[in-house]
Formats: structure tokens, sequence, C-alpha cells
């Protein structure tokens, strides 16, 4: 049927795109709800944003893996976006990074074998005054140490909310 | 009347914990019976001080930092509503050196006013260039803009009036105002700081803009890292609108002036103006050719004004006050005030607005205070990812475009990031080459490749053998992607590598000798 074990609907995609098709740039503004909506993109979503703004695959493809953003599989129910850039690595971003893959016990990109967290990398939070920083789901921190880390994370160790 | 408190809602406070204390001031406060008004304004930008909080009095506002949750209730024993002492207190917030000797210009209001309110902003001088901008004819405001000097504040440096003039005479019936607020230099968070401290002053500005260029419609392309600014900016947008200074007739002319916000997707390159414009039409960002410039032929093929959120910020003050003002403050070809940010290991980190040509000494050690690790300085990055490492030798440099590209470097977006004596200089700038491999965008050659063989040949560098090969093929590469790149992300991207090979020889196991080329 429509719902598959990702919990891709394709009514829901359908009525994304026909409602944000008439926008200028439309694409981007599709990705961003779809993405909002299951928490990646859906393979199976392309071929009807493709159809909907009459583009063919492989652009709506080409979109989709150009961004960090978007996802192509559904991520944790915790997601971290891990700072590694300059200011953060002056702050000890890199030895972080470290105790932090080490902690969950993945690299950047995959999610934790227990579905609880995803970890990814990120280019600068704008939080530069306060490094090392970190993005725990919609929560910005400053100056993360690995203690602090440590702390942020048992308060999220819910095991599936 | 009830005493005000301000509490920041700045994603840097929020981040050590401003969430929590606003809270906690609230419920105290009705625990005591207080009555108090909260104010959740943007940041001074002193994150040292962070959750720093003030309260209004007879003499002034006055400060106190950095508040945990758990101060508040001493904090109301010490009788803090009405700028009681207590261990806390750094007195009036003005009389801060750090703030003190600032020249705050663009960041005027910033900290000060509640962001959220547009009343407040016309409290404090609001929509008062925009005033002065619907009198005027586009020319003039177009010389103003030229008379200021005002060079884009997004790292490129190109004069906004070039662009403003162009994009006013071209002939077409529809035009764009485009803000680039892709900020994604590491090192710096200006944009965010001035988009959640007083979004209206960008709004303003880009009305101005489209005003002079005779656009109807513009957009803020906001990088999607920064959710607090988008929840400031549509919130002062639906209030813009509301109020009549965006929509039909702005501001009672006979202008019309359309904003919408557009969210990137974590693309890096996405700053750079025509990568953002592709994107912005809903495609991959792609970087363009130029010709033709934006300003022809910008967003959907249309002319189009594309600047960064603090040139876009600064636009009221300069047609407010004029542009004769603004250039009194400067140096040479840099004109007015550039916001600098302080990052990375840094005593006292912030945001400080200085006329140009203050240099990187007092930045660092007078403002910063030297690095909050204790330890020697030993490099500083100005300009983000693709700015140079300069060693300690060279703070007395002056914040200046062509003082800093004389000396082979860039001001950037105003970013400087500060390292202590542990950096290895090797490891920055190999992962200057892995940040181009992650974030080019594909189109040319020297960037897409050269990227990935850069990191390669300072592996090479590192290791025994085939050392003087590998300095003469990092040349080379150097060379093809300094004058061979699409755009300033491969352009660049020599920058960082050379400077630590120039500067920081040892790092790479070399000889000053070896690295004489590098200039």
């Amino acid at each position: 049927m429509d719902e598959n074990k990702n919990g891709f609907d394709r009514v829901a995609v359908e009525a994304i795109a026909a409602g944000l098709k008439e926008r200028p740039g439309a694409l981007m503004l599709i990705l961003r709800e779809v993405q909002d909506r299951f928490g990646y993109i859906p393979r199976e979503s392309v071929p009807i944003i493709a159809h909907a703004l009459n583009l063919s695959r492989a652009e709506v493809h080409g979109v989709v893996t150009f961004y960090h953003d978007f996802r192509s599989a559904p991520p944790g129910r915790n997601v971290i976006r891990l700072c590694r850039a300059e200011s953060c690595q002056a702050m000890g971003a890199v030895a972080l990074a470290e105790h932090v893959r080490a902690r969950l016990g993945v690299g950047f990109g995959e999610t934790t074998g227990d579905g609880a967290f995803t970890l990814e990398p990120v280019h600068c939070l704008g939080n530069c005054g306060c490094s090392p920083a970190m993005m725990l789901n919609d929560e910005l921190h400053g100056r993360v140490s690995p203690a602090r880390f440590d702390e942020l994370l048992a308060g999220r160790n819910d095991g599936g909310r | 009347m009830s005493p005000t408190v301000y509490v920041p809602r700045d994603s840097s406070a929020l981040s050590l914990g401003a969430g929590a204390v606003a809270e906690a001031i609230a419920a105290e406060a009705a625990r005591r019976g207080i009555d108090l008004r909260l104010v959740r304004n943007g940041s001074r930008g002193m994150f040292w001080l962070e959750p720093m909080v003030e309260v209004e009095s007879a003499r002034g506002r006055i400060a106190y930092g950095p508040v945990a949750p758990a101060d508040v209730p001493a904090l109301f024993d010490s009788g803090f509503p009405a700028g009681g002492e207590h261990r806390l207190s750094l007195g009036l917030t003005e009389e801060i050196p750090y703030l003190k000797r600032q020249e705050r210009l663009t960041f005027a209001r910033v900290g000060i006013i509640d962001p959220r309110s547009l009343d407040d902003y016309l409290a404090h001088g609001g929509y008062r260039g925009l005033a002065r901008a619907l009198s005027m004819p586009a020319e003039k405001i177009v010389e103003e803009i030229t008379e200021s000097g005002l060079r884009g504040r997004g790292g490129a440096g190109f004069p906004a009036g070039i662009k403003w003039r162009t994009t006013q005479q071209a002939a077409a019936r529809q035009k764009y105002v485009v803000c680039n607020a892709d900020e994604g230099d590491s090192g710096t968070f200006s944009d965010r700081m001035i988009m959640e401290g007083d979004p209206y002053a960008l709004i303003e500005g880009m009305t101005i803009a489209a005003v002079c260029a005779g656009a109807n419609q513009g957009y803020i392309y906001l990088r999607s890292e920064y959710p607090h600014a988008l929840r400031a900016l549509n919130e002062a947008i639906g209030a813009a609108y509301r109020r009549g200074y965006l929509g039909e007739k702005i501001a009672g002319g006979s202008h019309t002036f359309n904003l919408e916000m557009r969210l990137g997707a974590g693309a890096y390159i996405c700053g750079e103006e025509t990568a953002m414009l592709e994107s912005l039409e809903g495609k991959r960002g792609m970087v363009r050719y130029k010709p033709p410039v934006p300003a022809i032929a910008g967003l959907f093929g249309q002319p189009t004004i594309v600047n960064n959120v603090i040139s876009l910020a600064t636009v009221p003050i300069i047609i407010e006050r004029g542009g004769a003002f603004y250039k009194d403050y400067g140096m040479g070809r840099s004109r007015g005030t550039l916001p600098i940010q302080l990052a990375g290991n840094v005593k006292r980190p912030g945001l400080v607005e200085k006329a140009f040509g203050v240099t990187l000494r007092d930045l660092v050690e007078d403002y910063g205070g030297g690095t909050s690790s204790g330890r020697p300085l030993r490099a500083v990055q100005v300009g983000g990812p693709l700015g140079a490492y300069f060693p300690a030798s060279m703070l007395d440099l002056p914040m200046d475009y062509e003082a800093f590209a004389a000396n082979k470097g860039i001001v950037g977006h105003g970013g400087v990031v500060v390292f202590d004596d542990t950096v290895d200089l090797a490891r920055q700038a190999r992962w200057a080459f892995e940040f181009c491999a992650i974030e080019s965008c594909g189109k040319c050659t020297p960037c897409r490749i050269g990227s990935t063989r850069g990191a390669e040949v300072l592996d090479r560098l590192a290791s025994a053998g085939g050392r003087a090969a590998a300095i003469g093929l990092l040349r080379d590469l150097c060379d093809t992607l300094t004058y061979g790149s699409l755009c300033a992300l491969g352009g660049l991207t020599p920058l960082p590598v050379l400077s630590a090979l120039r500067h920081f020889p040892e790092d790479f196991g070399l000889s000053r000798s070896e690295v004489a080329w590098t200039g």
C-alpha cells in the first residue's frame, strides 16, 4: 500500500509537491518539506516530485544528493550535529569528535544500533564564540567538553520515546 | 513602574543556558510577587559573560553575568531588579571597556532593543533610512552608497555602489534583491547576531535596495543551521507586512516590495553568490560562469542586487546619516566599520565592531585577552576557512582589505580564529584541502580534483621519500587552484595552505629555505 516500513506516504508527498510546485524555485521548498515530514527524503518520493515539477528523476536526485542536509535514510530518534570547523578545532573539537565516536560506537553519518542517535558532521553552527559547538536535535550547545557531552547524552538516552 | 530585565535570546546565549535563566527569573519573580517586564534581547556580543542579564536602572542598564539558573534567587536577594550589588555585577553595561571602546554603527541596536518589536525598532531610529530613501531619486541613493565606500561584507569586498548602480540602470520588468545569509565561514557569527538581534535593520536595508533598483521581490537565503535567526526574521517580516513596511505601497509610498525567507540545505558553496542563486532557483548549488554578473542577469536571469546581511543591515544608517558620515570611519580604501568576530581559543570571544584599521593585536590581545587556554598564541586565521594563518609576529597587521591582500590574506567576513601553541599547522593545511573537497560544487576541475590531490600531496610531504617532488607538485597545484578555479572556494584554498607553509614550515618538517617559494 502507500505506507512502507520507512514511513513513506505517497499521498503526503503528492500533497506537498502539489502545494508548493507553483512557487519560484519550488524543488528546494518541496525537499525541505518532505524531509521535515519524514526525517529524510524517501527514494520513492523522487519520481513523484519529478513528475509534479516536470523534471527528470535524475535532476531531482541530483539536487537531493548535492545538499548535505538531505538524508537518504531515516535518522535516529536524536540527531547530533557536531561542528568540525576551525574555531571548534581550536578548542578541542578533534578530540571531542574522537570521544563522541567512541561513546556512541558510530562514525559520522551513522546511526547507533538501537536507533537512538545519528551522528552528523557540520561545518559551523555560528556559535564560534562558544566553541566547541554542537546541536542536539533543535538545541544548540556551546563549550561542549567530553564531560558535558556525556551529560547531554544522558539526558537523551531514552531508549525509545 | 515594573522593573525591566533583559535576558538574551541570541543562539550563543541560549547555547549556554539563557533559556533556563529566563525561566528561573520569571519563576522567582512570580514567587516573590514582583511584576517584571522580561525582554528577550539580542546579545551584546561578550560571550564569556553569557548568559548576561541586564536590568534597567536610573543610571542606565546594569549587567550581571555569567548567570546560571542557580544564581537567580541570590540575585533577587541582593535586589537585582533595581540594580543591586551582587558578585556577578558587571556595572553599567555601556561602561564595560570591551563595549565602550567599540564603534557600533551596524550593531548600534543589537542587544539593546527587543528584536521582535517593530515599535522598539522605530523608537531607536528604525526606518529613518527608508523614509529618507523614499524622498530621494534612485540615482541619489546609489550616490550615497557609493560615497560611503561600503564594500561587500560577505567576504569579497566588492563596492556595493557599483552593484546597485548596475541593477538600478538595468532595464527589466522584473528585478530582485537577494540577501546572502549563508554565513558559513567558521569563526563568523555577525550575520546571525544581526538577524537575531536586529532583524528589522536587514529588512529595512533590503527595502531601500528594492526602492533604489525598482525591485518588487526579495529573498533572504538563510543557512539551515540558523533556526533561531529564521524564527526572528519570520516574525519580523510578518510584523513589517502588518504595519505596511512590506507589501504594496510600502511606508505609504508607491513602491511594492515582497520579501520571503528561503532556507539553504547545508552547502558551504551556496555562500558564493551565483551558487546561491542556483539554489534559490531550486537547483544544485553549482557556481555560474561570470559574466554575466548577477546585477545584470541574476535570479531567474533578471537583474539582481545580491548583498550580504551585514552590507544590507548597514544601508539604513548610511542613507539616514549620509555616505560621508560612514566614509569618515576607516582607513585607505576600507571605509566604515567592520563587525569583527573573535573566536576559537580566545579568552574574551565576541563581536567587536570597529572602524577599519584596528590591528589584530588590538583585537586579540586588548579585546580578546589572549588565549582561553592561557598558553601562548601561535596563529590566527582571519577570514574563514579560506583565510590565511598568520603567526603571532604579524599581529600588527591592520584590518584593511589592501593590507591583508598585500600579506597574502583576506579580511573576508571579519572572523578571527585564535589558536594556541598546541595547533599543528600541517594538520590545518590538510584540513583546508579536505574542506574544499567536501564542499566543492564540482563544476571546475581545479577545485573538484585539486582539493583531493592537495590532501594527498601534503601526506606525501609528511613522509620521508619524495619530499622535493611533493613540494614541486604542491606549488603547481596551488597555482592551478588559484588561477584556474571558477570561484573563491578553489581559488582561495591555497591561502590557508600556503600561509601555513610560509609561516610555520617546521610543522611540515621543512626549513625556511624549502618554503621560500611561497613568497
